[in-house]
């Protein structure tokens, strides 16, 4: 065989070598192609393994957790840490009094004073309870319970079997008794924070209230004469209580009535609100009677004469604002188009194809991509800005009505080192409680304005005609 | 020398040569089965099944039965040309991406229209609509892209956005 030959044999065999190479080539591009399509097609069906019997008495998380992993995961992550410009979800963290040690002088005379501090995650409430100087150093009721712990055994138990009862004499009790209280078996009953039983029903995972200060709360806000047109069922049942209908038997009740939309707020509600302690017997109580802004749940204190404290440095007999979230929201725009707590602060997301709530529940700030921009079709950066804005909004605003309030106190001790007695100072007392009740109530509400723009604005501005009203009342009263 | 040597070289090309055919065929044939698993002559048609093969439009499918458009319009009414030749490029452009995004996961979510294909379903809208938008797009700015009918319609198709 002459060379030439071998040469063109050799050369003939290219043909071959890449037909099987390339061959070889798109039959593994091919296999890897068809498991990638299997792999899709694998998600795209939806499994639901019952691993666990879960009833009322389980409020271990996660035992729930075995049977619902994707959603007891997000729960879980409530332990991080990160944080918004203005609060958001560390040791023990910051503390709000140093931030602003205007907050000391406004709070004189009550815990505030002593301890107060941003807010965590859920994971963290029962221990951030324990472990707060409000609790050590002051005599709290078991009635802080009622939000801070999973605490439906603990009702069941202590009221024989009845909830609301329960609920009552849990109330009543120190707080570290109800604390302590061990069940028929020996074991405590407060072991876990807020968890999957508190808002979900464990047969049906439908979701429902279970906190007797809702369901009463909710009930006396029907009653009432608010507005409310974004709360619908409320609104039918008032029809169809006007109308005499049987259906609306002889009160609101949320768990039979309220739509599921609404329901994805309420439950956040359950907690999320503005409260006090009625009476010797500590009953939480939600003053909703009047209905849900500012003034109406100041109407419904003034006419009880309540008062949470006297003010240390003025004597005025004022209230504390607790964390009204809820009754915020309530004003808002977001509330009025049909939007709920989850929407933004659980949005839904995909694993795999499985649509899922996010249940580490956060600031939405922390998610924009699905808690904004699925409804708002602009850029995150487009979004943050118009967040920004609000909150630096409210900041400044909060911080003059702040000043005009730390200002009213001066001038009433002025008053007084002058000669001004008590009765001289009555409507400067009168001021001061209207300005720093409507102060308290945005700075203890955590969304710094976002939840309702204008409404915070116009708190704020009546806020700082009342502490600078209440100023002029003192230095009239230095006059007399 | 072929003649001296029957059934040699000549065989043994062949013998390679029938081993090659069968492994392109075999190719051939896992190309045919991965196209019929994945179900690639749905696309083909105007079903709105074939859409939610790939179930990252589950939720625009769900949306789509709910929304007032489902008994007057399908995917392809609004989403692609309504000319052949229009409708299969824009199926096969789409379908590209749709495919390479799906398959490598590299997109990102939540899901939006590029701006190409808005225009196709601003176009479709007019289209079906022509006698009522006549004077609006001629008098006023529909159409332009600032003003696209689901500016303010944006129900119709999928329900309210969330």
């Amino acid at each position: 065989m002459s060379n030439a030959a071998q040469n063109s044999s050799r050369a003939s065999r290219w043909p071959y070598v890449v037909a099987i190479f390339g061959s070889a080539a798109v039959t593994l591009g091919l296999a890897a192609l068809l498991l990638n399509i299997r792999e899709r097609k694998k998600e795209g069906e939806q499994h639901y393994f019952s691993l666990s019997g879960i009833d009322e008495n389980i409020s271990d998380p996660e035992v729930w957790g075995r049977n619902f992993p994707r959603q007891y995961d997000g729960y879980l992550r409530t332990v991080d840490n990160e944080r918004t410009q203005h609060g958001g979800s560390e040791s023990l963290p910051p503390s709000k009094l140093d931030a602003d040690p205007r907050l000391k002088r406004i709070f004189a005379g009550y815990a505030f004073s002593i301890d107060y501090r941003e807010k965590r995650g859920h994971a963290f409430m029962l221990e951030d309870q324990e472990k707060t100087e409000r609790i050590a150093k002051v005599k709290q009721p078991g009635a802080c319970l009622h939000c801070h712990s999973s605490v439906l055994p603990l009702f069941r138990f202590a009221g024989n079997g009845d909830v609301m009862k329960g609920f009552e004499n849990v109330c009543a009790m120190p707080y570290q008794q109800a604390h302590n209280m061990t069940g028929a078996d020996g074991k405590k009953l407060i072991t876990h924070p807020v968890a999957c039983i508190d808002c979900h029903d464990p047969k049906t995972m439908q979701l429902r209230i279970t906190r007797p200060g809702f369901i009463l709360g909710i009930q006396s806000l029907a009653n009432s004469t608010a507005s409310l047109p974004h709360l619908t069922s409320i609104v039918q049942w008032r029809l169809d209580r006007d109308a005499k209908r049987p259906k609306a038997g002889d009160h609101y009740d949320v768990n039979t009535m309220a739509t599921r939309q609404e329901m994805r707020s309420f439950v956040c509600g359950q907690c999320h609100v503005e409260y006090y302690f009625k009476g010797e017997g500590k009953l939480l109580t939600y003053p909703w009677h009047n209905g849900l802004t500012v003034d109406e749940i100041e109407r419904y204190y003034d006419d009880l004469k309540y008062r949470d404290f006297v003010h240390r440095e003025t004597n005025a007999p004022v209230l504390k604002a607790q964390h009204p979230e809820f009754e915020m929201w309530n004003q808002g725009v977001h509330a009025r188009s049909g939007v709920a707590c989850a929407d933004c602060h659980m949005p839904y997301k995909r694993e795999g194809a499985v649509k899922i709530s996010d249940h580490q529940v956060r600031s939405p700030m922390l998610d924009m991509t699905r808690a904004c921009l699925v409804c708002h079709r602009f850029s995150e950066t487009e979004m943050r800005s118009r967040v920004d804005l609000i909150q630096g909004r409210t900041k400044q605003l909060s911080d003059r009505a702040e000043a005009a309030l730390l200002e009213l106190y001066d001038a009433v001790k002025a008053a007084k080192e002058a000669g001004a007695t008590e009765e001289h100072l009555q409507d400067s007392y009168k001021l001061q409680r209207r300005a720093q009740w409507r102060i308290d109530f945005i700075l203890s509400e955590n969304s710094r304005g976002f939840h309702a723009p204008q409404e915070t604005a116009r708190v704020l501005g009546e806020a700082i005609d009342f502490a600078r009203q209440g100023e002029i009342a003192a230095m009239k009263a230095k006059r007399k | 020398m072929r003649q001296l040597i029957p059934g040699g070289r000549s065989a043994s090309i062949r013998a390679i040569g029938l081993l090659l055919c069968t492994v392109v065929g075999m190719t051939i044939g896992l190309g045919i089965f991965t196209f019929s698993y994945a179900e690639g002559g749905s696309y083909f048609s105007s079903d709105p099944k074939a859409c939610v093969n790939c179930h990252i439009m589950r939720d625009a499918y769900d949306a789509w039965q709910k929304a007032s458009h489902h008994t007057a319009a399908k995917c392809n009414d609004c989403h692609v040309p309504h000319d052949l030749v229009g409708k299969y490029a824009a199926k096969a452009e789409n379908g590209f991406w749709h495919s390479k995004g799906f398959t490598l996961q590299d997109f990102e979510e939540p899901i939006r229209i590029k701006e190409k294909n808005a225009a196709l379903v601003q176009q479709n809208c007019m289209t079906c609509h022509k006698e009522v938008v006549h004077d609006i797009t001629h008098l006023g700015s529909a159409g332009d892209v600032t003003n696209h009918c689901i500016r303010c319609h944006g129900a119709v198709g999928h329900g309210p956005t969330r």
